[in-house]
């Protein structure tokens, strides 16, 4: 069995993002980036299962400017064996990148593609349904258990009302919770280890994706900022407070 | 120009975020429709038939969609699409696994999670777990747009009295299955509509702790949440999850305790009328988007908010 794991690189959850003066777009010269986080659990779970010998070979692709080669080898360095960069400068629409993996599957032929639920930047939660669409293979979404099975996957989720399990034939696309399993950290052998794996390279345009954004983005703004609250001396205070000042209990 | 909002149930009843969103669904365009697709689920066509925003129910009945699958939705949808300019649902885990399957077999570019309708191709969404929010317009023909349902205000459930009109199935899906569901009961109102919540988050050190903010909610008719921390830990199940990946609440009042606040917390919450915070932590983040902090042990507090609140002769429910 082959797993496709795709990667995005994102400026880092623990980065407290600034909004460009001119609205344009968020400030990303200069500031930490790192693998999507969810994108790391999908990593980590194909690693599991070709630890138990189910998975033979893994393969992690990024869609993204050259810098996401990082993002790849940090893949390769956690136990993929190896790494596709296609090469798409400026924002990329979920929309066109679902395109893209659909030709790097069709060219690969995995038997599972895995993904983080949710890019952090964009925050659209689209790709992996949409590969699944123009693939026409099921999708589970948020998963937050895997079983694999022989010609199938039995795939707990994380939905409003609370767990819902589904069972999907292969090949399937399982886009990745954050509470699936606990991300490794890449020992130093194995990041030496992954300088030396493939990781080929391609543009969007070789595979014949056409790329350009189809929504357009008219401003980026900060949220309205909260007025600084107070603090309390005391729990009587707080309740007398809640009660006739803000009158919400 | 006319909006196909797919309906979210259980066969039985609507679920309440499927209101908001046809509220959302009514700034695009007043011609909004609603597909109900399900399995005996005539009750759910004729309660939506009453919302008065919506102009006609389309109800696709049938065996094969007792549970939802986004796999059986799709092809039922995608033939419904010709005649609309835009096909919306909320976008909440429903919503989310649904819609882009949609989008990418109609070849449109989604607009996911939108907080505003500026027009009927420009919207507002969050972006980075709501630390900008990004100004949007759609070029493609058809728009798919998921709907932050806690932005909108749900659309009244009475006066109205819509066309129901009956369409015909898809085929049954042979990829993916539905085994089960593991729904949580509780008598407590829903986190994403509830007027109060009291959340919990790694401070309360144990489940066991969180009866302390049970007490609590009980007394204010809360609903309860918690933060990522909580549930990774496995003190609360899942579905309390407030959040950039969990659920995002605009209550009256929300009460966060033992949470430190960090951005992809904040980003489930910032949004709450009234905040406060309770943590022992003067410098925790949280308090930066508090209305009231109290800096104490929630250990020695929550007992104490307790007893205050039964002091109260009258508390709003």
């Amino acid at each position: 069995m082959k797993i496709l794991v795709a990667v995005k690189r994102v400026i880092d959850y623990n980065v407290q993002i600034r909004v460009k003066e001119d609205n344009s777009g968020v400030v990303t010269d200069n500031v930490k980036m790192s693998t999507n986080p969810p994108d790391d659990n999908a990593i980590e779970e194909a690693v599991k299962i070709k630890e138990t010998g189910k998975a033979k070979e893994i393969v992690a692709v990024s869609v993204g400017e050259e810098k996401a080669q990082e993002t790849v080898r940090k893949a390769l360095a956690v136990g993929a064996d190896r790494g596709i960069l296609v090469k798409v400068d400026g924002i990329v629409e979920p929309l066109a990148v679902s395109k893209i993996l659909q030709k790097i599957v069709e060219k690969e032929k995995p038997d599972l593609v895995f993904m983080g639920k949710q890019a952090i930047d964009d925050d659209c939660n689209q790709t992996g349904q949409m590969l699944a669409a123009l693939l026409n293979w099921p999708q589970a979404t948020f998963a937050s258990k895997i079983l694999v099975k022989e010609k199938s996957l039995e795939v707990t989720r994380e939905i409003d009302e609370g767990l819902e399990t589904i069972e999907v034939n292969m090949p399937a696309i399982v886009t990745c919770d954050l509470r699936l399993n606990e991300p490794r950290y890449a020992s130093l052998p194995n990041i030496m280890k992954a300088k030396k794996k493939p990781i080929e390279q391609f543009n969007a345009s070789d595979l014949g994706v056409d790329t350009k954004s189809r929504i357009e983005q008219i401003k980026v703004e900060e949220p309205p900022k909260r007025k600084a609250g107070i603090k309390v001396a005391s729990v009587e205070e707080l309740v007398q407070k809640l009660k006739n000042e803000a009158k919400v209990i | 120009m006319s909006v196909l909002l797919i309906a979210e149930h259980n066969n039985k009843e609507v679920k309440p975020f499927t209101l908001n969103a046809i509220s959302a669904a009514s700034q695009i365009n007043e011609d909004v429709n609603v597909l109900v697709i399900g399995s005996n689920s005539d009750e759910v066509a004729k309660s939506i038939a009453q919302v008065p925003n919506v102009k006609k129910v389309i109800h696709v009945n049938n065996s094969i969609y007792e549970n939802y699958l986004a796999e059986n939705y799709t092809s039922v949808i995608t033939k419904l699409s010709e005649n609309y300019s835009h096909i919306v649902c909320s976008a909440n885990t429903f919503g989310k696994n649904l819609m882009p399957r949609v989008a990418a077999l109609l070849d449109v570019s989604q607009v996911s999670d939108i907080t505003k309708v500026i027009s009927t191709d420009t919207f507002q969404r969050p972006i980075y777990a709501g630390n900008a929010f990004a100004t949007v317009k759609s070029n493609d023909k058809i728009k798919c747009v998921t709907i932050r349902p806690t932005s909108f205000d749900p659309a009244p459930t009475s006066g109205g009295s819509a066309e129901i009109q009956n369409s015909d199935a898809g085929e049954a899906t042979e990829i993916a299955k539905f085994i089960k569901k593991e729904e949580i009961k509780s008598d407590r109102p829903e986190l994403g509509t509830a007027r109060v919540v009291v959340s919990g988050g790694r401070g309360m050190q144990s489940g066991e702790n969180f009866k302390l903010i049970s007490a609590v909610a009980d007394k204010l008719n809360a609903a309860i949440g918690a933060s990522r921390a909580a549930v990774d830990a496995g003190y609360i199940t899942n579905d309390h999850q407030v959040g950039q990946t969990g659920k995002v609440v605009v209550p009256d009042l929300y009460i966060a305790v033992g949470i430190s606040g960090a951005i992809q917390h904040l980003a489930g919450m910032k949004e709450s009328k009234v905040i406060v915070a309770i943590n022992k932590d003067g410098e925790a983040p949280i308090f930066s988007v508090a209305d009231y902090g109290l800096e104490a042990d929630l250990f020695d507090a929550l007992p104490k908010f307790l007893e205050e609140l039964n002091k109260l002769n009258t508390i709003q429910k």
